[in-house]
């Protein structure tokens, strides 16, 4: 066990400190000038309407999923993780295949005698943020409602009292507006999607901005000033989120299935289209990774082992960190839980670079660094999945677990583990696939030695051979996936929850 | 047993010579280091004559090969860096971290080039890269009078693109804005670096990318695919001249001096046509399918200087006329 305190420290450590680092090598002190105010205003704009879209399109998807039992409904859900978990450039690739100028859309309406569509633009960044982030959305929603106990619904039934408004419209306030918190966090700290998408400058985010002053100018206070409003936005972002947040205790109940009464024909297109919407971009990525996988360098297989061993490392960093703070609860446990959505990778990686360096040959410490900095990166979601879950097992039993003397490791070992198997195991996989998939950091850091799975993927890129890099996608989306099946499948076997 | 004696002890004997090996750390980026790049054929040549130990530490792109340098200060590892763009070695020179390489030999550059501390080992043309049954624009008039579609990279955050950005600069000078203006409606996007944009052609996104002449090279002698091609400009195209250089404070200096003097051998150069995908730096005979490239008419090169003086202004007229 984690004290919270020590996992809040680690946090600020890995998020906070670089930032200083960062700026404590500052030089000239240049303001923002009036390109940086006009990429703020566009990241925080895509950011909400990504945000409000994500969330609004995954109330009905997430009910639908609530409500209905079906054949392949685990397989469904399960792929909802999966846009989250791939690397940009093949998210991007895989949706270019479906709604891109020669892609499968425009195919249909040319077929059709139409104009064809242009992905290109605001509409792209959003449809794009949307692709990664409703899956989350769907996730996060789907938790509160199986959160609600089933004895409320018979009872609801019994009284033949409106289930929404007394049951699932409580919970959606409750939700809703952490989900919203967490995909516009996410999206405030976009870059390539936003600028590969965006059609042209108009759609710079800070995070490209801070790239250019790393990068290109080497002005380090600029970036690590930028950075700053990055903090600043994620702040203000969430104190909005926790007012708006309705804290209204659901009760507990015996953690049985409720099956629902209240099913309507609209639950099936929302799902339909969902999926559609969502698995034909993953289906093209598998469609044209397949060739790929025959012509792999051997490289690869071994940085794929170097990949799922920092991912296994990470997600048991990343667990202990949000359990830690999910059972000390609280407001400013919350704020640190989703500041790491708010810092730029870049800047993270350049203020450890400047922090490690007069110690150590920062390409030893690739590995470990890049574990550590995807343990944090992951840690808001897993928090995200454990913190009400925690909560709930509280106010539940907290009473009955205090009168008869278990507190400490007992009662969370007889009293909490049992109750949260499933979303730690949602909450490990999760944290798992993520940490397969980051190659924010580790760029900076990694030689050939150290290389992950998708820094290979990339420099396959990088060397004209696209062909090896859709196998070697391919390969990171199955063991992503598979990573996260087992963690999930691990949290779910013997518990009919 | 006695052989195996023997050898334990020969092996004994043989580490602490081992140790003394002179090391030799040359900082480059990503690409050059990969198996498939230049780096291990050129670390086996060099090995084979220095009776050193070559370590090439891959570190990104040009850009972020100088920002790493930069973090590091005069306390770098580096003794030699690989890898520069000419439109950084004004910023690069100004670290005060270089010294001069001292070598002389005859360079194949389409234009001249003269610098005592930033050494090319290799160059290419960038141009729009696009299907042979494309029918070309051979300007950049005619190319914003066109429907063509092309996608660009970002001059912010990508080498090639800030190289399209001088190249509009070098020919239009204070035209430039109302060149980027026309241009607008064929961009359909701008990718924050070239893999991105060239993915995004080769999915058929565009009918042209901003890349090198030498681009087709790898698909007619890597895939065996000729139907790539790259458009000469009338206006000339803009030169990406890749440099290596010394750093004043390694401690090993004639290791280093011996490594600048390689670059410009036959052993070098010749291993950076199919595996970096650039021309060579001197007059070496270049291979099998490299004559059906495109050359274009001239090369334009901004001076180091110039590039970064009027990089700032060049980047605001770029932003805000694709902006509107």
């Amino acid at each position: 066990m984690i004290p919270a305190g020590l996992a809040a420290a680690l946090i600020l450590a890995l998020t906070l400190a670089p930032l200083a680092a960062v700026g404590s090598r500052a030089e000239a002190g240049a303001g923002l000038g009036a390109g940086d105010w006009a990429a703020i205003r566009f990241t925080v704009w895509q950011a909400v309407v990504s945000a409000v879209v994500s969330v609004g399109l995954a109330v009905p998807v997430a009910r639908a999923l609530a409500r209905r039992r079906f054949r392949g409904r685990g397989a469904l859900v399960m792929l909802l993780g999966a846009p989250f978990l791939l690397p940009v450039i093949v998210a991007v690739l895989g949706l270019l295949a479906v709604f891109g100028r020669g892609g499968l859309l425009n195919a249909g309406i040319v077929a059709l005698g139409g104009a064809p569509v242009s992905i290109y633009g605001a509409g792209g960044v959003i449809l794009a943020h949307v692709f990664f982030n409703l899956p989350l959305a769907v996730r996060i929603l789907l938790q509160g409602w199986l959160d609600i106990p089933a004895e409320r619904f018979r009872l609801a039934a019994q009284l033949d009292a409106p289930i929404w408004s007394l049951l699932e419209r409580p919970m959606l306030a409750r939700v809703v507006p952490g989900a919203a918190l967490v995909i516009f966090l996410i999206c405030l700290t976009s870059f390539a999607v936003a600028l590969t998408l965006g059609g042209g400058p108009r759609a710079t985010t800070v995070e490209l901005a801070i790239y250019q002053a790393i990068r290109f100018d080497f002005d380090l206070g600029r970036a690590a000033l930028l950075a700053l409003v990055q903090v600043a936005l994620c702040v203000v972002a969430a104190v909005l989120a926790f007012r708006l947040t309705v804290i209204e205790p659901v009760g507990s109940g015996l953690d049985r299935t409720v099956a629902r009464w209240d099913k309507s024909p609209w639950d099936w297109l929302w799902l339909a289209a969902v999926s559609l919407f969502l698995i034909a971009p993953l289906a093209m990525v598998v469609w044209r990774g397949i060739p790929g996988l025959a012509d792999l360098p051997s490289s690869v297989w071994a940085a794929s082992g170097r990949s799922i061993a920092v991912a296994l490392g990470a997600t048991v960093l990343s667990l202990a960190l949000s359990f830690a703070l999910a059972l000390r609860g609280g407001i400013w446990m919350q704020g640190i839980g989703v500041l790491p959505l708010a810092s730029s990778a870049l800047v993270m990686g350049t203020g450890l670079f400047v922090m490690v360096y007069p110690f150590v040959n920062p390409t030893r410490l690739a590995l470990a660094v890049t574990l550590a900095v995807n343990a944090v990166l992951a840690l808001p979601f897993g928090l995200r999945v454990l913190a009400p879950a925690v909560r709930d097992v509280r106010e539940g039993y907290g009473r009955l677990a205090a009168s008869l003397g278990l507190t400490g490791w007992a009662g969370v070992r007889i009293v909490m583990l049992p109750r949260l198997r499933r979303p730690l195991g949602f909450a490990a996989g999760l944290t798992f696939a993520l940490s397969m998939g980051d190659l924010g950091v580790i760029a900076l850091f990694a030689t050939d030695a150290q290389e992950t799975l998708p820094l290979a993927m990339y420099r396959l890129m990088g060397a004209y051979r696209m062909e090896a890099a859709a196998g070697a996608a391919l390969l990171l989306l199955a063991l992503s996936l598979g990573g996260f099946w087992i963690c999930d499948r691990g949290g779910r076997i013997d518990a009919d929850l | 047993m006695k052989t195996t004696l023997a050898s334990v002890a020969a092996l004994l004997i043989a580490s602490p010579a081992l140790a003394q090996t002179p090391t030799l750390n040359v900082y480059t980026y990503d690409s050059f280091t990969s198996e498939w790049g230049p780096g291990p054929a050129i670390e086996e040549a060099f090995e084979a004559e220095c009776g050193c130990d070559l370590v090439f530490t891959g570190a990104g792109d040009g850009a972020a090969l100088l920002a790493r340098l930069q973090l590091e200060g005069a306390s770098t590892d580096a003794d030699v860096v690989l890898g520069l763009d000419t439109n950084l070695t004004a910023a690069a020179r100004d670290t005060g971290l270089f010294a001069p390489h001292g070598v002389t030999a005859d360079l194949s550059l389409p234009v001249d080039y003269e610098d005592d501390t930033f050494l090319p080992f290799d160059w290419g043309y960038l141009a729009f890269v696009a299907d042979k049954d494309t029918p070309p624009a051979l300007s950049f008039i005619e190319l914003a009078n066109s429907d063509l579609s092309i996608v660009i990279q970002d001059p912010r955050s990508s080498t090639p693109g800030l190289g399209l950005l001088m190249w509009v600069e070098a020919v239009f000078g204070d035209e430039a804005g109302d060149v980027w203006a026309d241009l607008a409606d064929n961009i359909v996007t701008v990718t924050p670096g070239w893999t991105e944009a060239y993915n995004l052609f080769l999915e058929g996104e565009a009918d042209a990318v901003l890349s090198y002449t030498t681009s087709p090279a790898y698909h007619l002698i890597g895939e065996d695919d000729d139907t790539k091609t790259a458009w000469a400009f009338e206006e000339g195209n803009y030169l990406q001249v890749e440099v290596a250089a010394k750093l004043a404070q390694t401690d090993v200096p004639e290791l280093a001096d011996q490594f600048m003097a390689f670059i410009t051998t036959d052993a070098f150069q010749s291993v950076i046509p199919t595996t970096n995908w650039m021309y060579p730096a001197t007059d070496i005979d270049l291979p099998d399918g490299f004559e059906t490239l495109t050359v274009p008419g001239s090369g334009i090169l901004l001076s180091a200087q110039d590039a970064a003086d009027r990089r700032d202004a060049a980047l605001d007229t770029w932003r805000s006329a694709l902006s509107r």
